[in-house]
This record gives structure tokens, C-alpha cells and sequence, in this order.
């Protein structure tokens, strides 16, 4: 899926004007963040309405959604009036909005749990899961950019490079299907089923029945962030300040390494931010196929049973997560690269 | 240079067509040249490895043979993914071409609609509409063009800014012509570029999209199917060692999105654009 990088035109705004630096980027920094805040509570706000409006799409509205079809008319009407939705839409939506505020999700149908409880107690786990896999995708992503970087237009970049668009054409759950078949069932290295438990603890203890979801979720990140970072060092290779290292003797390793590779991990790690709804979609897969305690697989079982409080909940803290994601990757970057701040409409 | 010389000199990209190519007539002509069972189950034959009892591929769960429906499966995942792909750019042209032609408030209100889209992952709204309306092409087709006009938008209505200001803009806004007829005649067609490399991109997206649904259960209901519901048949049989239901469908997809990503590429230097990121 494509997550299209904001716009960076007109970037030459703060910081340009070379005297009295400090105090212009400061006062255009504040600017920046304020409106990029507001922006992002706008968005939030969208999503909001979006997430009530799902709610009342439910086939016969939210009260067939829980007592069932068989329901009669006063039951409904029952119901309805108990749970205010005989209100007028505004109203109801500016309740919606206050419980959720005050992080009140509703209750499930099903699980005899709070929504937000039940969110509660699996997000940690599929943020561990995504955690790791991120930090293991980043430790190979980053140096197989650079190095294709460097050997642009070789034969090992171009194959390199095929072979991430084949991994990104990969769908995951195809690729966690070929691993269980080759390193579990075949090789039988390793389980195919992720850790059970209930507490971050628990899962870490079975480190071997985490390799396979790791590995699975690690894959697609890798072939996306290496094109990022193959992109970005491409671009700071033919900085001037390359060839002035290079020109004072300094070797090209060096150069790489200590200049280069600081300079283009700036874009690649904002880039991360962005890249959240991504991860989300790619947790819910591998939770799935390997059976794994976290978010995802709730969100797949609320699927199956048409728990719609828990699905919508997912739905609403997912699509916050993914808002904030992007402020902070934006934040980053302006704090990073002054010139990316005037990119805001 | 010349367009065709272009694309032709991106081997990837001519290599990416031809796949295209082959798998089109495999599941448009296939199923008239190797016909099949795909409707009435034979439960006698389940589960049979390939080469038996004349099933190249083997059989499924329920009888039908794998490689028949590796075909009509192929034509319900194209279908999805191509109408979804073009629905998606036709809205998603329309919504960035408006609000980056009138721009100003309408713009803000526009784009801020695209960024909330954008912050809900399409997997968690598809399978939410899933729960809500009943799965069937038709509806797949609508509901997955209209999670995914969002990234288009964006490009388009950049693209729109700077179109706007252009003088054939200007000159056709002083000559009469209304808002509509501007949009319609004068920015949309000079964003064409941009919006054909990234329609390729948009089918290989809801292919795998299309995939995904189906995989985690939400997607067409039996005896309908596609790769990504032969996929999830298939894992119930894994342990078995049962590979023959899970390596074609699982490779055709893979193959027909790296190949829309080839020609997308390939695409791309024909009309020189940017724009694509992943």
C-alpha cells in the first residue's frame, strides 16, 4: 500500500535567511507545530464522524446490532430509549464523542469486557510484536539500502532491487504460509504457533515461537525501507558536502558512513511514522495466521462474531495511533530539517 | 524517443507485460480449453495430490479440481482488482482535481477528509463494511474503489495546483468556459499521466487487497472464489503437507502484482512522472 510522503514544496521558509537564524526558526517552529497540531485534531475529528457513522450503518441500526434480528419493536424501542438513541444524531454523536474522550468505548457484546479493557490488555502485546519486527527489518533494511546506494545501477543493485518489489507483491499471510512450510513443517526448526499468554513476560519467555511472526512481519517492512534508503543516499551522494569530504582526503567508507549515512537516515526515520497504518494492517494478518494474542486477532475474532463495539473501538484507537504517527514523523523532521516545515497547507 | 521504445527498454517492464498477458488468457481461456467442475461438489475425490485420477494440480477439500479453479478463482481476484483499481482512480482523480482547482477552504476540507481516510487502514474498514454488507463481487468491487481513492487524491490534487495557474487554464476560464467544463477538459487531461502510472499501481494494490479479505474469511462467499480464498481454504490442509493448494494460488498472486509493478515502472518512464513511494 502506498503511503505517499507530504508535500515539500515551498520548503525554503524558516531558516533560510541567514542572519539572526535562531530566533526566526524558533518563532516559525512554534507556528508550525501549532497548526500542525490543530491539523491533526481536525483529522481526528474526521475520523470521529466516520467511526459514528459506521455505527448507525449497521444493517437495522446499533440496537438489532446487540439485541440480534429476532428483537421486537419494544424491545428495540426499549433499548433505544435506554441507551439514548431516540436523541437526535448531533446529540448522540456529542455523547459518542465525550465517553470516548474519556476512553469509554462501550462494552462487548461478547466478551463480557469493557472495550477498552479489552484493548488494554492485547495492544502491548502487538506492539511488542511490531516492535521487534521493525527493529530487525531496520537493522537489514538500512545497510542494503546503503549498499545499493553505492553500487547504483550494478547488477546487484538491479537484482537487489527486483527483489524487494517481488517481496512487497508478496502477500504476507502467502509468505507466513511458505515459511510455516518450510521452517516448521519441513525443517521443523521452529513452532508455528506464536507465544500464548497473556502478559508481554509470558510471550518473550517462548522466544522460539516468536521467530516465525517476527520474521513474517519484518519481510515487507524491509522491502519497503530499503527502496527508502537506497532513495535517500542516492540523494546525499551527490551533496556537495560529499564531494568536499572526498576532495580533503577523507576515504570513501568514511564518507559513507560517518556523513551520508546520518544525513539520509533523517527522511527514513520519519518515514517510519507514516508508515504505521501499514504495520497495523500487517499485524492483524500475522496475528492471525499464527494464532497470536494481540490487537489483530481481536479485531479478526470481532469480525467473525460481529462484535461491532470492539471492531469500531479497534477502528477508532488504530486510526488515532496512525494520526499521532504522522504528526510525530512530521515534528521529527521539522525539528531535524527546518526546511521541511514550510511543506504545511 | 518514442513511448514503446522507452517502456521496451525497461526489461522488467516488457517481462511484467507478457506475465500480464499469459495469466489474462489463462483464466479467460483456460476454462474453455481444460473445463471443470466448480459448482457441484465430489467429496470422493477430495484431497487428491496432483497428477491423480487426471487433476494436474490436485484436488481440494471438496473435490474440485485445483487447477480448474486456480482459473476461476483468477478471474474473480482480476476482475475485483482491475474495477476496484479503476474505480478508485476515477473518484480519486475527480475529489484531487476539484479540490486543488477551486482551492482555499474547500481544498482544506477536502484534503482533511483524505488524511482521516488515509489514518484508518483499509483492512480494518474492508473487514468492517465486510461484517455489514454481504460480501459479493459487486459489493467487493465498490467497497474496495472507494477505501482506496485516497492516495490518487492526494496526487492529483497536486498535480491540479500547479496545473491551475497555467495560461491555457487562465485563457479557457476568460473565454467562458465554466468551472466543470475546465476541470473536465483542461486539468484532468493534463494530469493523465500521473493518474495512468498510478491506476497500475492501484489494480496491483486492491488485488492484494481483494487477497487479504478473502484470506481472513470476509471476502466472496462459496462456491465463489478467488487466490486469496483458495489460500484460506488451503491452511486448514498445511500440516498435511498439502502444498499444491497453497504454492499456485499464493505464486499467481504474487506474480500478477509484481507484474502490474513492472509495468507500472516501466510506465512511468514513458510519461515520466513522480510520485510513487512504495
Amino acid at each position: 500500500m502506498t503511503t505517499a510522503i507530504p508535500a515539500q514544496s515551498g520548503a525554503v521558509e524558516a531558516g533560510a535567511a541567514a542572519p539572526a537564524p535562531v530566533r526566526a526558526a524558533r518563532g516559525g517552529f512554534g507556528r508550525f507545530l501549532i497548526r500542525r497540531v490543530l491539523q491533526a485534531l481536525v483529522v481526528i475529528l474526521v475520523v470521529s464522524v466516520i467511526v459514528f457513522a459506521l455505527l448507525h450503518a449497521l444493517p437495522g441500526g446499533p440496537a438489532r446490532g446487540v439485541l440480534g434480528q429476532q428483537a421486537t419493536e419494544e424491545q428495540i424501542a426499549a433499548f433505544e430509549a435506554a441507551n439514548g438513541l431516540d436523541q437526535p444524531v448531533v446529540l448522540q454523536y456529542l455523547s459518542f464523542l465525550g465517553r470516548s474522550l474519556t476512553g469509554d468505548l462501550g462494552e462487548s457484546y461478547l466478551l463480557n469486557q469493557s472495550v477498552s479493557d479489552a484493548i488494554a490488555l492485547r495492544l502491548p502485546k502487538t506492539l511488542l510484536l511490531t516492535g521487534l519486527s521493525l527493529v530487525v527489518a531496520v537493522l537489514i533494511a538500512v545497510p542494503v539500502g546503503v549498499y545499493q546506494a553505492v553500487r547504483r545501477n550494478r547488477a546487484v543493485d538491479y537484482w537487489l532491487s527486483t527483489l524487494a518489489i517481488v517481496a512487497y507483491s508478496t502477500p504476507t499471510f502467502f509468505l507466513g504460509m511458505l515459511l510455516i512450510l518450510l521452517l516448521s513443517q519441513t525443517a521443523g526448526l521452529f513452532p508455528a504457533a506464536a507465544p500464548q499468554g497473556t502478559g508481554i513476560a509470558e510471550v518473550l519467555a517462548q522466544p522460539d515461537a516468536l521467530v516465525l511472526p517476527v520474521l513474517t512481519g519484518a519481510v515487507p517492512i524491509v522491502a519497503t525501507f530499503s527502496r527508502y534508503m537506497r532513495s535517500a543516499t542516492l540523494d546525499n551522494l551527490g551533496e556537495d558536502y560529499v564531494r568536499t569530504a572526498r576532495a580533503k582526503g577523507t576515504g570513501r567508507r568514511r564518507v559513507v558512513l560517518r556523513h551520508v549515512l546520518r544525513n539520509s537516515l533523517t527522511p527514513v526515520v520519519a518515514m517510519l511514522g507514516y508508515y504505521l497504518p501499514v504495520m497495523f494492517g500487517g499485524a492483524l494478518v500475522v496475528e492471525q495466521l499464527f494464532n497470536y494474542p494481540g490487537m489483530g486477532l481481536l479485531f479478526w475474532s470481532a469480525a467473525q462474531s460481529s462484535d461491532f463495539p470492539v471492531l469500531l473501538g479497534c477502528v477508532l484507537v488504530i486510526s488515532v495511533a496512525t494520526v499521532v504517527g504522522s504528526l510525530l514523523a512530521d515534528v521529527v523532521q521539522a525539528v531535524l530539517d527546518p526546511r521541511t516545515r514550510g511543506g504545511l497547507r | 524517443m518514442t513511448g514503446l521504445r522507452r517502456f521496451t527498454r525497461n526489461r522488467l517492464a516488457v517481462v511484467g507485460a507478457v506475465a500480464l498477458a499469459v495469466l489474462v488468457l489463462f483464466v479467460l481461456i483456460g476454462p474453455l480449453v481444460y473445463p471443470t467442475e466448480q459448482v457441484a461438489t465430489d467429496l470422493g475425490a477430495a484431497n487428491l495430490p496432483p497428477g491423480v485420477d487426471g487433476h494436474p494440480l490436485g484436488t481440494d477439500a471438496l473435490g474440485y479440481d485445483n487447477l480448474g479453479r486456480l482459473m476461476v478463482a483468477g478471474q474473480v481476484s482480476l476482475l475485483v482488482g482491475v474495477l476496484a483499481g479503476a474505480l478508485a482512480t476515477v473518484v480519486g482523480t475527480l475529489w484531487g482535481a476539484v479540490a486543488g482547482y477551486v482551492g482555499g477552504a474547500v481544498d482544506v476540507v477536502m484534503m482533511r477528509v483524505v488524511d482521516a481516510g488515509i489514518a484508518i487502514p483499509a483492512i480494518f474498514l474492508l473487514l468492517v463494511l465486510s461484517t455489514i454488507v454481504r460480501p459479493t463481487v459487486g459489493m467487493m468491487i465498490v467497497v474496495l474503489g472507494l477505501v482506496s481513492w485516497l492516495v490518487p487524491a492526494r496526487l492529483i490534487r497536486a498535480e491540479a495546483l500547479s496545473v491551475r495557474t497555467r495560461d491555457y487554464v487562465v485563457a479557457a476560464r476568460a473565454m467562458g468556459a465554466s468551472h466543470g467544463r475546465t476541470v473536465l477538459t483542461h486539468v484532468i487531461p493534463n494530469t493523465v499521466g500521473t493518474v495512468v502510472v498510478n491506476a497500475t499501481f492501484q489494480v496491483a494494490d486492491a488485488i492484494l487487497l481483494v487477497a487479504y479479505i478473502s484470506f481472513l474469511g470476509m471476502g466472496v462467499q462459496p462456491p465463489t472464489t478467488d487466490w486469496g480464498a483458495m489460500l484460506n481454504d488451503g491452511i486448514n490442509y498445511i500440516y498435511q503437507g498439502a502444498w499444491w493448494l497453497i504454492l499456485p494460488p499464493g505464486l499467481a498472486i504474487v506474480v500478477v502484482v509484481c507484474a502490474l509493478n513492472f509495468v507500472g515502472d516501466g510506465l512511468r518512464d514513458v510519461v515520466d512522472v513522480k510520485g510513487r513511494t512504495a
